[in-house]
């Protein structure tokens, strides 16, 4: 990235323009490859309709997926000769750009030439080195037979002449010549080996194996496989083309083997001989292969860097139009605003550079097309956008809640998950994270914890609310801690030391920060604690709500939709603040007062019965006449979202046919050719107007709202029971399990007891938990707060940037 | 039990399903035959190929192709696949798949057989067996002189040896019988098969008995069309039919009296299925009607991805595929040897 950036807001993507380059061809690699240096164009398709092959560069590309493929080759070749992959230095990207593209596709050729020709020498003298391996294997193992076999009949011979003289006389002429066919086959083929053997010579011959204890080397394909010797004894002919015929089909390699004792040792020398001379050879061989490859390995990633980015250049290229004379390719895209004058400088650049006559014209086109949303983050904002970006992308220009997301969402997650012993858990893991950030980054992580990784500044933010709110909370592993001063309560006598009920006074000053310690473990402590959290979960709610509602005001001014104002805007905000808003003080006023008034039964008989008399319940004077005003505001509210916006723009909307009609009409009148019509450009503005469709939407849109408001409401209350479930889950932890083995006095019972409970803390409150938390927090923001204002229906800024390209990976 | 298969079929079946319908989509469309048609040379058919599912197949591949080369890569995918369905296959859907294989076998010991009857190299051709119909000692059927010996030594290791049961003759191998041995084994395997996919029962037998048929019926029309004028006599023509389909018996005996092609068409005029790949032909054309027939096939398979839980969506999983891969082939050799206008004679669009 050149230059310095435009300060930018998050608030608001970054204004955008429809650019146009006219390049002159001679420079318009130059060009596109500086424009991918600077990222911050984003290219459209202007020949959407031709096929990949069919488009200007599709040799390039083709001769770039090429020597991606060679690289492909030599990467694979050095994974096999174990040889770690370079990184990109500093130093070699300085360097990078001296190599050019044609003699780099030359010097490729050569060097996989050059590998395929050492490869194919290495395959030869590996093969002869193995077969004379394995025939090696054979002579021993094959002598070893016929050793055997020839003192057996020996002296079976011996005993036979013994017993019977006549009988084993026979003519010689008459004997039969045993041949014998020995080699070596592959362990799991031999049961079928076997079986073919006997059934095709019809069980007149006799086949003796023995397993080869090491792995072989297969001269053939080059595995190590466990493999057996065999020796397959036959009479005549036919019977030896036969077992020929099946060992060649089973992949069996035959080897000769020698009779005579003298010239099976003369084999042995000379094949034994050999093998140490091939061995040599072969082992020259592959050291000369490994230099090759680590000289390849020197330069691989600088090159895989430039066929990559040559690769992303021309498919640029191929969505360039030619102008009418083909001397010019004209090129459409969106850039943000601020980058107009660095392009302009880059252009000239570019057009120095590669010593054209003319230089490429750059201007800005105007549209109606919603350009893309563009937001400029940074390490810490960046997880947080990509938060809403889940959801959707912004709108353009509209109001990006990733700025509020910053501070509520780890807020919200912190209120659920308010102990600040887990909160320091937390921050200790994402301290990790982040300190080592600049190591981490650089190298593969896993899926889980990549995820992490990303997210850790999210982390560090949820992990510092927690420990806020478990101070609030006064939650310590449900251990409370007196650090704000003392216990304002203490008992009055000494009965109430176990009985929490009753008994307790207050003595000091109220506790100053957060909850008392001495509420816990009180039998009172839920009933305390829950109304605490529930009330405070609606405040949260309620304020959260109406930011939503007060962002649509500011989009509806942004966008100059006074109609988005008055009757959505205003309405909502009423409904809303005299039903939950007016909860809200309510509950407020309680506190204040240390009234004793039932909230639930004011809120439902402000509906029921708004004219009742509110009897104890009251708490301001005037209230029931506030209540009637508010809950005729609501009524009235309601019909004011649902019928004007429909029928106002169905007016708009005539109006503006009518002018449109008119002007047309004018401008035919006055002068014909003035009329320049982009009809690509132009036909959003001429949209259909259906009523009825206009109207339904509205009428879903209230009835959500109105809904939603009471259901949204509700739904913060989830803030109250996580973070209820949280407590009592700790507490669960810690009472029943560490206190209670604590108690036993045995030192094996307490290490169990430990040991489940660090299990239990880590396993279910810091994983589990979090993850719910994280989800329910996920939730508030997408549904309750977002659909107050979001529209979410943009789509995401894709420069054409080489930073990108390099991150992407293999691929 | 027919009509329930839902309640019980997803327990085994339904990740096989839904990978074989994941498949299914990967399929050419019409716009990616429209696309292929265009190109010059391999290397475009290999870009193109390229943002397929075939890309990661044909990547690596350098760069002077050859259609050999496309297919093999291309069919390499497809055994990819099967051996992927296969492995997680449970009864009796690993056996169903592996039905589908036998006719790939029944293909390849023809071609071994034939191949050395006219000595040629046994490692040539095993080069040129389907992958997927290859079994252990397939390179052995080099040996065998005759048919009985070619069962004794091979078959009777393999599924195909119950199918051999009619045809063991101690006769030496010649062109001609070894022709009616791959009929006569093709016959057994399509009557087993039939047998096997009725005892399956439910929506499988139904739509496979339906699929099977009209491969048997076309395996009935390519025989009656190719011994027309041969020493086939007409009781040896008539045992060659499979025991099952639309024209079983009747239609049967008719073809088995044709002695031209103008006879066999008059004979399936009859059967209403076969009468619309008749029309679209004028008199005296039967050269095409491979092309139909295939059409017809491909319009039959691709219904039966319309209805779920059964198994017949692997059998026509498989054979669309194997058609696309014909396709390739022949749009790949059109382009090779700049033929592009016979393109459109023998390509059979999916979708």
């Amino acid at each position: 990235m050149i230059g310095a950036r435009h300060p930018m807001d998050m608030i608001r993507s970054e204004a955008m323009q429809l650019v146009q380059f006219i390049i002159p061809i001679e420079s318009s690699h130059l060009t596109v490859s500086y424009l991918g240096e600077l990222g911050l164009v984003q290219f459209r398709d202007l020949n959407a309709n031709k096929n990949l092959f069919q488009r200007t560069h599709a040799n390039q590309i083709k001769r770039c997926g090429e020597m991606g493929r060679k690289l492909r080759f030599f990467k694979d070749h050095m994974a096999k000769a174990g040889i770690l992959p370079s990184v990109l230095s500093e130093m070699s990207q300085m360097t990078q750009a001296h190599t050019d593209f044609d003699e780099l596709e030359a010097i490729l050729s050569e060097l996989e030439d050059d590998l395929i020709r050492v490869n194919a020498n290495n395959l030869k003298l590996l093969r002869t080195y193995n077969e004379h391996l394995e025939y090696m294997l054979v002579i021993q193992k094959v002598g070893e037979f016929l050793y055997a076999k020839q003192n057996l009949t020996a002296a079976l011979r011996s005993q036979i002449h013994d017993t019977d003289r006549s009988e084993m006389i026979t003519d010689p002429s008459k004997q039969i010549k045993l041949g014998f066919v020995s080699g070596l086959i592959p362990k799991e083929k031999t049961m079928a080996f076997e079986r073919t053997l006997f059934r095709a010579t019809r069980g007149n011959m006799f086949l003796k194996q023995a397993a080869v204890e090491n792995l072989v080397t297969d001269p053939v394909s080059g595995d190590k496989i466990a493999k057996n010797v065999f020796v397959a004894f036959y009479s005549g002919e036919r019977a030896k083309e036969k077992i020929i015929k099946i060992c060649d089909s089973f992949g069996a390699n035959r080897y000769p083997h020698a009779d005579d004792l003298e010239r099976r040792r003369e084999i042995i020398e000379e094949v034994s001989r050999k093998i140490s001379e091939l061995k040599v050879t072969v082992d020259v061989g592959l050291q000369h292969r490994e230099n090759l490859l680590k000289h390849i390995n020197d330069q691989f990633a600088q090159w895989n860097l430039l066929v990559k980015k040559e690769k992303s250049v021309y498919h640029i290229l191929n969505m360039f139009s030619f102008d009418v004379t083909k001397k010019c390719l004209v090129a459409e895209g969106w850039s943000p605003i601020f980058a107009s004058n660095q392009i302009q400088s880059i252009l000239q650049k570019a057009t120095i550079d590669s010593n054209s006559q003319i230089g490429s014209i750059f201007q800005v086109l105007h549209t109606k097309e919603s350009p893309p949303t563009y937001f400029h983050t940074n390490k810490f904002t960046m997880a947080f956008q990509e938060i809403v970006d889940a959801y959707g992308v912004a709108k353009y220009q509209e109001i990006n809640p990733a700025v509020y997301t910053i501070i509520t969402f780890p807020f919200l997650f912190a209120v659920m998950f308010g102990d600040w012993g887990h909160g320091i858990c937390l921050l200790l893991i994402t301290l990790y994270f982040i300190v080592r950030e600049k190591k981490l980054s650089s190298q593969k992580l896993g899926d889980i914890t990549e995820m992490i990784f990303g997210g850790r500044y999210v982390i560090l933010m949820m992990a510092l609310s927690s420990i806020y709110t478990g101070l609030i909370y006064n939650e310590f592993f449900s251990v409370p801690f007196d650090l704000f001063g003392k216990t304002a309560y203490a008992c009055s006598d000494t009965s109430c030391i176990n009985a929490y009920t009753q008994g307790l006074t207050k003595v000091r000053q109220t506790y100053s920060f957060g909850v008392d310690p001495q509420w816990h473990g009180s039998r009172t402590e839920l009933p305390f604690l829950n109304s605490l959290k529930m009330k405070m979960s609606i405040l949260l709610g309620v304020t959260q709500m109406n930011l939503g509602i007060i962002l649509s005001y500011f989009n509806g001014n942004f966008f100059k939709n006074n109609l988005n104002i008055w009757h959505q805007f205003v309405p909502q905000m009423i409904f809303l603040n005299s039903l939950f808003g007016y909860l809200s003080i309510l509950i407020i006023v309680k506190w204040c007062t240390g009234s004793k008034a039932d909230l639930y039964h004011v809120m439902i008989y402000m509906f029921l019965n708004p004219t009742d008399e509110l009897g104890e319940n009251q708490l301001f004077i005037g209230q029931k006449i506030l209540q009637v005003i508010l809950l005729l505001f609501a009524v009235v509210s309601v019909p004011w979202m649902l019928f004007p916006k429909p029928f106002l723009l169905k007016r708009q909307h005539q109006a503006r046919h009518q002018r449109r009609d008119f002007a047309m009409e004018t401008l035919f009148t006055v002068d014909n050719d003035t009329i320049e019509l982009n009809p690509d450009h132009d036909s959003n503005s001429d949209k259909e107007f259906e009523f009825s469709e206009v109207f339904v939407h509205q009428l879903i849109h209230t009835i959500e709202f109105v809904l939603g408001a009471v259901s949204n409401t509700a739904s913060y209350l989830r803030l109250w029971a996580l973070s209820l479930a949280h407590s009592e889950l700790s507490s669960v932890f810690y009472d029943k399990v560490l206190i209670l083995a604590w108690g036993y006095k045995n030192v094996f019972i307490i290490i169990i007891g430990i040991i489940i409970f660090l299990f239990a803390t880590i396993g279910v409150l810091l994983v589990m938990e979090t993850l719910s938390a994280f989800l329910h927090a996920l939730r508030l923001h997408w549904v309750e707060f977002q659909n107050k204002f979001y529209e979410g229906d943009g789509y995401k800024f894709a420069p054409f940037s080489f930073a990108l390209l390099s991150e992407g990976g293999d691929d | 039990m027919y009509g329930f298969e839902m309640m019980t079929f997803n327990v085994q079946g339904g990740f096989l399903e839904a990978i074989v319908r994941g498949h299914r989509s990967s399929l050419l469309t019409a716009a990616d035959y429209n696309n292929l048609c265009q190109c010059e040379t391999l290397d475009d058919v290999k870009m193109h190929l390229s943002s397929t599912e075939y890309g990661s197949y044909l990547q690596n591949e350098p760069s002077p192709l050859h259609t050999a080369t496309i297919v093999e890569k291309c069919t390499l995918k497809l055994v990819d696949e099967y051996k992927k369905m296969l492995c997680q296959a449970t009864e009796p859907m690993s056996t169903f798949l592996e039905y589908i294989t036998y006719s790939h076998m029944i293909d390849n010991v023809v071609l071994i057989v034939t191949g050395t009857l006219h000595e040629r190299d046994v490692h040539e051709l095993l080069e040129k067996c389907h992958p997927l119909g290859m079994f252990d000692s397939i390179a052995t059927l080099a040996v065998a002189q005759n048919m009985r010996e070619l069962y004794r030594l091979v078959l009777v290791d393999t599924p195909l040896a119950p199918y051999f049961s009619e045809c063991i003759t101690s006769e030496d191998l010649d062109d001609m019988n070894i022709e009616i041995m791959r009929n006569t084994l093709y016959k057994a395997y399509l009557e087993d098969f039939y047998k096997f996919c009725q005892s399956l029962g439910g929506a499988t037998a139904e739509i496979m008995s339906d699929l099977l048929a009209f491969e048997a019926d076309r395996r009935a029309v390519n025989i009656t069309i190719n011994s027309i004028g041969t020493e086939l006599i007409r009781d040896d023509r008539r045992r060659l039919y499979s025991n099952f389909g639309l024209l079983y018996p009747y239609g049967h005996e008719e073809l088995a009296l044709c002695e031209d092609v103008e006879q066999v068409r008059g004979a399936l005029e009859k059967y209403p299925g076969y009468q619309s790949i008749f029309a679209k032909m004028s008199y005296g054309e039967s050269q095409l009607l491979d092309k139909a027939f295939y059409e017809e096939e491909v319009k039959r398979l691709c219904l039966t991805f319309e209805q779920q839980f059964h198994y017949a969506v692997f059998f026509s999983y498989i054979r669309l595929r194997e058609q696309e891969i014909r396709n390739l082939m022949w749009i790949s050799e059109c382009v090779a040897q700049n033929q592009k206008s016979r393109v459109h004679d023998s390509v059979v669009f999916i979708f």
